[in-house]
């Protein structure tokens, strides 16, 4: 045993002496770890583990994507309603904001990589001033949303959770073609307007409707004259191309998938459907901008930093990881803008 | 760091692929015109993406139409923001394949998913109200 131990202690010794060899013993620069060759390689390690932990981050984010395409593949008349409650404008300024947030970051890394300390403050302080407009933005449209019941969950109207007051029947306008009236103005006559033309159900709980489909809590339901083999029974294949190519079809029959869908065109069986589209929304929504509220964080942190001259060309490696974090912050709207905002 | 000559910005050139080889640093400066390209690339999609949406191509197509722009963007992001295309290939290797098996977890889930929608609820289903 102790001979064993004494070999594994020669072993360790002559591996140190050959590693302290191949040190430069001119050059130990003070930020790179003693476990690291050259801060070549400490920075490269450094950007695979961030580049590890943003592929967790679009994996994370994969899930809700994926919950998104199966509810708009299966009801995809929900989402062209529902989305007409989120304002285009604010999301196309969010989109250009945080655009030009990651552009001023990227130039902050290129500030950090030649030490300049000024430009990197002043790019830093810019992509601040983004996040912080495009949260300040993003709370104008959420408390839109709650204060015209909106909401996720039971806050929304409609939800069959839904216990709240409903909104008085008010002047029926086309919200899109009143371009006078201010943001809440429009959102406010839209609901009106979809309240009106709805005939809500009078009970406050409980399902409004039946459908024989839908089984029970205990167990799915299957209609019994379609129990087949899947994928392969022509009556499959037929139905399916009728669901895929007839698409929905309104009140004169017209299969038109870019005319605007009110909430009374809906099949009562969607029409419940509606409040899991604001429960999506709210979800993707809420926890992207939980990250935007994080990366402003780590930007702070990373400007105090560099204002103290921590940073300069043989070490930037935070501005760049955070930089990077940022970016797919950015990265991931882009895919939001166009799937909750631009839906037709 | 005292021994270490900073260069200041004007002593870059503007069109670099340059490297400040200060002893051990292997720096990659993204010129600036560069950074300025993708931004206004990423500024003009952005008005694409939202125009797009006065053309209809159908339902199905409309999402592809809207993807595919979101892609382009997102790719110029991840190569030149994000600096992928002067890393090492293993990190571009690392987000590719998690773009990779997420494209793999929602195609899979949907088509499941499309099975079951003709035994499950079709939309053409409408249900009277029970009389309460």
């Amino acid at each position: 045993m102790s001979e064993l131990v004494n070999k594994q202690q020669a072993a360790v010794a002559l591996a140190g002496d050959t590693f302290s060899e191949q040190r430069d013993p001119h050059h130990h620069p003070p930020h790179v770890a003693h476990h690291f060759e050259s801060a070549e390689q400490q920075f490269s390690s450094a950007k695979i583990g961030m580049w590890v932990f943003l592929a967790t981050e679009l994996l994370m984010f994969g899930g809700l994507f994926c919950a998104y395409s199966v509810y708009r593949h299966n009801h995809p008349e929900v989402f062209e309603f529902a989305h007409t409650f989120l304002d285009k404008n604010l999301g196309a300024i969010n989109t250009v904001i945080l655009i030009a947030s990651s552009f001023t970051m990227a130039l902050g890394v290129r500030m950090a990589q030649i030490g300049n300390r000024k430009g990197l403050t002043i790019c830093l302080i810019l992509t601040l001033l983004g996040g912080l407009g495009f949260m300040v933005i993003k709370s104008i449209e959420y408390r839109a949303k709650y204060e015209h019941h909106l909401w996720f969950g039971a806050g929304n109207q409609y939800s069959k959770l839904y216990n709240g007051p409903r909104p008085h029947e008010g002047p029926i306008q086309q919200h899109s073609d009143t371009p006078a009236l201010t943001h809440g103005e429009r959102e406010q006559a839209a609901v009106a307007h979809q309240m009106a033309a709805t005939t809500l159900p009078t009970q406050t709980f409980g399902p409004a409707f039946i459908d024989p489909n839908a089984g029970t809590g205990d167990e799915a339901k299957i209609k019994p004259n379609q129990v087949m083999p899947v994928g392969l029974a022509p009556a499959i294949m037929a139905q399916q191309a009728a669901i895929e190519h007839g698409g929905f079809k309104d009140a004169a029959g017209h299969t038109d998938s870019h005319h605007k869908i009110a909430f009374e065109d809906l099949p009562q069986s969607e029409k419940d459907r509606v409040a899991t589209f604001f429960n999506i929304y709210f979800l993707m929504t809420g926890l992207h901008g939980l990250h935007v509220l994080i990366g402003m964080g780590l930007i702070t942190w990373v400007m105090i930093r560099g204002m103290a001259g921590a940073f300069g060309p043989l070490y930037y490696t935070p501005v760049d990881l955070v930089g990077l974090y940022w970016h797919l912050v950015d990265l991931i709207w882009i895919f939001l803008f166009p799937l909750l905002y631009l839906i037709h | 760091m005292d021994t270490l000559h900073q260069p200041k910005p004007g002593e870059l050139p503007a069109d670099g692929h340059d490297h400040v080889d200060e002893h051990e640093a292997h720096v990659h400066l993204v010129p600036i015109w560069l950074l300025v390209t993708i931004f206004a690339a990423l500024l003009v999609l952005t008005g694409v993406t939202v125009g797009v949406t006065a053309f209809d191509f159908g339902r199905t197509a409309n999402v592809w139409v809207a993807l595919g722009i979101a892609v382009v963007k997102a790719t110029l992001v991840a190569l030149y923001f994000m600096h992928l295309r002067w890393d090492s290939p293993f990190n571009g290797l690392v987000c590719a394949a998690a773009m990779f098996f997420v494209a793999l977890f929602i195609g899979i889930v949907v088509l499941d998913t499309k099975e079951y929608m003709v035994n499950f609820n079709p939309p053409a289903v409408t249900a009277a109200r029970p009389a309460n």
